[in-house]
């Protein structure tokens, strides 16, 4: 049983937003895997819910007209990794929700409640992160499009104003177009678990694939939000395909993420795996995108 | 016959339907909603209680607090058979709610609703003062002077010390070249993790009360609820039906005191207890860490020349079943590997944190960790092969131990090593890892373990076994033993077809049980359901047999020892011919104008013997180390359980201690908070239960040596596939690191920290 104070289910993407006016202390549910479980735990307790649940038109992953890739914020972890644009384009971003909880969670769990649960170990997020991903916002004021990096202002908190609705995600073209990535969850166990620390890579290779010509990578639980490291991308950008490229990118990736120390890891644990991580994840990358490097 | 056959489960239809009613589905929905309000403090005093904005909330029937126990009737909770000798009687150190906070989490009041929500925000509501005192969490720590003392008999925290002298250790390591080997190896704190949650219900009719509970010793918790409400005993009534999992944190009366009690405050009122899993982890019970030091001197030809072992076990802040659990570890030190110089101290001590009590495997998984992993350490030094080493100095055929008077009937440590060897191709394998070099590595590692079936000599061992035949020739069998998941059920039923000579379809065994009708027995704890109950059923089938064939005389006009039972037939052994069935001679019996009869057979088989249940474990693994991760790739565990009864089911039965086993070993340990004794990872996200993909295919391979003592020619099986697998993932992880993680464990955490010492990483 549930402490919950009332139930609004939304029609459509304009009824929720007016739902939300009418009730601004209500909370947004979607799969529920996320919003539940805090219930439960007293956190969002006696709240009332506006489920978004039904929206059809909140769900799939299309070409939009500019070539870029948008993936309805309803879109479930399974059908993200099984979806066939996805996997053409951007699989890593398949592969990194298809480690999230179990199959269950997998079914019912969406990538927008993924993100605007604002934690740091979604598995979405450092791959949203690693591919420039922009997210689409509509309320009573339309609809508005921020890079994702902009939507996490801090731990558990993104940029959503009264009554607004996270209703895509969207990969521009030129974020995705000659780029092959690599996700690396590291959890203490195979499933059912959390991120310790979660690493994306993708890389562009020059056309004889001797060449990183830019090299994204991103990390959950590396600090209070998702974050990118932008000194490691700086050594690698221009870089050959070598193995010291790789493991100075790897070594860099220290000046750029900031991981706690707290019970369920010491810092020195997570930088260590932050750059056994970047590495193998860099290596991997290279390896998807044709390139090879030198032992 | 039945008995040795992979015949279905007796249950395994109406729980893959779903139709299977567990204590929850059993309750009426007209139930008050009760929790526990748990204090937020390791230790102190609970001062004061404002339960004013908690009675407002609506839905709200009462709330309670320590200071509404009047009458305090002290109580001990361990699933131990009751001892009519004062001085082996367990500790009586609970109240059904407490002013004195030991442990943070510890039971200090109780609000009853009209459902969840509004109990749940009644706890939320209660404001509590405590006067705090200083705690501590350490064993070691706990022993010091000037440490906080929990309970005020038993200074320094301990509360009991025992000591095994055998020889002359001082005199033995003057031995000229002999080499010492010394370690400490520590085991966590883990807890039970079963499916279901403890959940009971209580109500009243007349003067009695009935608690419906999810436990595995219905007989014991009447007794022990009894004693908590200051009630005579036959006044309670416990109902054990359907239960998801116990291994052992359900061998212990846990809430259904508190439940009976409330009940009874509201005038017998129907009340429902369901615990949370946040609050199973910190206050149910735990299973003990233990943190042992050995020290072996052991002679250029690798045999033993003395050896020693300390072990400081962690008893939480309640004695529950106490010194128990580190004494049979301390009892196995000598026993495993025999040697003629031998000490042992072993140390209950108090700490300031969760209760530990019971669990799957009684203080062995502790032992075996601390002794398998210096076995391994041993052999190393001295350049030994560690199969090799342990051959030569496991306990030999023909050992008889001499307060039990178990004896090694059979060479079952090499069979099984043999067996595991060939399972797992073990020699290949260890030659293949030898010396490797890089990032990642494979490695291959052995632990032995050693076990016992039941409890005898040191507690009661009894079984009482009832059985009513049916108009049709079925008969109804019932038992205090209780099915917790293991299969007892259907074992019961193959014994009891094989011994009166009826179809395995014609047995009904009464799954629950009832403190009211069922026969009396201490229920499901030990590994001695089967072994157990085995010569019960066998004395009652044959007593049931007798009666029927006499009345069969009067049928058939042949004498008894002419007549026999087979399949459900009354049969003359002279010529093989069936005169009637079973069936025919019911109806009869119970229809009968001129000599109706209620054939039925009840007795109690007291049991002194016990029996000595020995194998191995052998693990694969491959060990990332930039990553400090381990994958296990291939396991094996050997075991000699004697004839087994269902080889379908003692398979499953390995395969879950197995399961425990890789949990034990690679991931999970609850954690406390330094600063406040708070539990850190009470949920199954941060407590590393480890999941169906952190597992390889479980292999099971069985030695069949039939028992000599036992009814059925079986022994114990429902602990001991626990005992042996975290040591031997450790020593396989050894193998292909030279890295010995001595403290479980061996997760990413402690990997880390080892490699990062050894200068691997």
């Amino acid at each position: 049983m549930y402490d919950i104070k009332a139930l609004y289910e939304a029609e459509s993407v304009e009824h929720a937003v007016r739902l939300l006016i009418e009730h601004p202390e209500a909370q947004i549910i979607a799969g529920g895997s996320d919003v539940l479980v805090q219930m439960r735990e007293g956190k969002r307790a006696g709240k009332e819910l506006v489920s978004i649940y039904g929206l059809d038109e909140m769900r799939g992953v299309s070409y939009e007209a500019d070539g870029a890739v948008r993936i309805g914020s309803l879109t479930s972890f399974s059908h993200i990794t099984r979806d066939p644009i996805i996997q053409e384009h951007i699989n890593v971003l398949g592969e990194a929700v298809d480690l999230v909880g179990g199959p269950q969670i997998r079914n019912i769990g969406t990538i927008g409640g993924n993100t605007c649960n604002g934690v740091t170990s979604a598995d979405s997020a450092s791959t949203l992160h690693a591919w420039d991903a922009v997210v689409e916002i509509t309320g009573p004021n339309g609809v508005r499009r921020i890079p994702i990096h902009d939507f996490y202002i801090r731990a558990g908190v993104v940029d959503l104003r009264p009554g607004e609705v996270q209703t895509a995600i969207i990969i521009p073209k030129v974020a995705y177009e000659g780029y092959h990535g690599h996700y690396i969850k590291y959890a203490m166990r195979n499933a059912m678990d959390i991120a310790t620390t979660g690493c994306s890579v993708n890389v562009k290779l020059s056309p004889d694939k001797k060449v990183m010509e830019d090299v994204r990578i991103a990390y959950g639980v590396a600090g209070p939000v998702p974050m990118r490291a932008p000194r490691a991308e700086a050594a690698a950008k221009g870089r050959a395909v070598s193995k010291e490229n790789v493991k100075t990118f790897a070594r860099t990736v220290l000046e750029d993420v900031n991981p706690r120390d707290s019970w369920r890891a010491s810092k020195e644990f997570r930088q260590h795996i932050a750059v056994v991580l970047a590495e193998r994840a860099l290596r991997e990358s290279i390896r998807l995108a044709g390139g090879e490097v030198d032992e | 016959m039945y008995v040795g056959k992979k015949v279905t489960r007796v249950d395994a239809y109406d729980k893959v339907i779903g139709r299977t009613r567990y204590t929850d589905d059993l309750c009426d929905k007209s139930a008050y909603i009760a929790r526990v309000l748990h204090s937020t403090i390791a230790h102190g005093r609970v001062v004061s209680m404002d339960t004013s904005e908690a009675e407002k909330i609506p839905g709200v029937v009462k709330v309670f607090t320590c200071f509404d126990v009047k009458e305090k009737h002290y109580f001990p909770t361990a699933g131990h058979p009751w001892s009519t000798d004062p001085g082996h009687q367990d500790v009586a150190d609970r109240l059904v709610l407490t002013e004195e906070v030991r442990f943070y989490g510890d039971d200090i009041g109780a609000v009853v609703a009209e459902d969840e929500v509004a109990a749940a925000q009644a706890l939320a509501a209660i404001k509590v003062e405590y006067e705090e005192y200083p705690f501590v969490l350490d064993v070691q720590e706990a022993m010091k002077e000037g440490a906080p003392q929990i309970h005020k008999d038993y200074p320094g925290n301990i509360l009991k010390h025992t000591t095994i002298r055998k020889g002359n250790y001082e005199e033995a390591i003057k031995e000229p070249g002999l080499t010492k080997v010394e370690g400490w190896y520590d085991t966590p704190t883990v807890q039970h993790c079963h499916i279901e949650n403890f959940i009971c219900y209580a109500e009243m009719e007349g003067d009695r009360i009935t608690v419906t509970a999810s436990t595995q010793i219905p007989h014991i918790v009447r007794r022990i609820v009894g004693q908590a409400l200051g009630i005579e005993w036959g006044r309670v009534r416990i109902v054990k039906p359907y239960i998801g999992g116990g291994f052992g944190n359900k061998q212990d009366a846990l809430y259904e005191p508190l439940c009976a009690w409330l009940c009874m405050q509201l005038g017998g009122h129907l009340v429902k207890l369901d615990i949370p899993r946040e609050d199973t982890f910190v206050s149910n019970r735990v299973r003990h860490a233990i943190r042992s030091h050995i020290i072996s001197w052991v002679r250029p030809d690798g045999t033993y020349a003395a050896r020693k072992l300390e072990a400081f076990s962690d008893q939480g802040a309640y004695a529950s079943h106490g010194h128990s659990i580190v004494a049979k570890g301390a009892g196995a030190f000598p026993q495993l590997y025999p040697c003629d110089n031998v000490e042992v101290d072993a140390y209950t001590v108090f700490t300031n944190k969760s209760v530990a009590g019971a669990m799957r495997g009684y203080g062995i998984p502790q032992a075996m960790w601390a002794v398998e992993s210096h076995t391994e350490d041993v052999a190393a030094r001295m350049g030994m092969d560690p199969v090799e080493f342990r051959r030569k100095n496991l306990m030999p055929v023909g050992y008889v131990d001499a307060f039990s008077r178990n004896e090694l009937y059979d060479d079952t440590f090499n069979q099984c090593l043999d067996k595991a060897m060939e399972a797992i191709d073990y020699k290949r394998k260890f030659n293949e890892y030898q010396n490797q070099t890089g990032d990642i590595r494979r490695g291959i590692g052995v632990s032995v373990f050693w076990y016992n079936t039941a409890v005898w000599p040191i507690s009661l061992e009894t079984s009482s076994c009832r059985m009513v035949l049916n108009q049709d020739g079925s008969l109804q069998v019932q038992l205090g033993e209780t099915e917790i998941g293991q299969g007892a059920d259907t074992a019961y039923t193959q014994m009891t077809a094989d011994v009166l000579g009826v179809p395995l379809r014609d047995v009904h065994v009464v799954s629950c049980q009832d403190t009211d009708v069922t026969p009396f027995g201490t229920g499901a704890y030990a590994s001695r359901q089967t072994y157990t109950a085995g010569f019960a059923i066998r004395q009652t089938a044959m007593l049931l047999k007798e009666r029927i064939l006499e009345y069969a005389r009067e049928l058939t006009r042949m004498p008894p020892y002419n007549l026999d039972i087979s399949e459900g037939n009354i049969v003359r052994t002279t010529d093989g011919r069936v005169l009637m069935t079973l069936g025919e001679l019911s109806t009869e019996a119970l229809y009968s104008l001129t000599n109706s009869r209620h054939l039925s057979a009840e007795s109690t088989s007291q049991i002194k013997s016990n029996a000595y249940s020995f194998g191995c474990t052998i693990a694969e693994v491959e060990v990332d180390i930039p990553m400090c991760k381990v994958k296990l790739l291939d396991i094996v565990n050997a075991h000699d359980a004697g004839k087994l009864i269902n080889p379908a089911l003692a398979e499953a039965q390995v395969h879950g201690g197995m399961s425990m086993g890789i949990g034990y070993g690679m991931s999970e340990r609850l954690l406390f908070d330094e600063k406040t004794g708070r539990a850190l990872n009470n949920n199954l996200l941060d407590y590393k239960l480890s999941t169906f993909m952190d597992h390889p295919r479980l292999k099971a391979v069985f030695v069949e040596n039939a028992e000599p003592t036992s009814a059925f020619g079986t022994k114990a099986l429902g602990e001991p596939p626990a005992c042996s697998v975290a040591p031997a993932i450790r020593n396989a992880v050894y193998q292909a690191t030279g890295v010995g993680v001595n403290e479980a464990p061996v997760n990413p955490h402690n990997l880390f920290r080892r490699f990062k010492e050894e200068g691997l990483i």
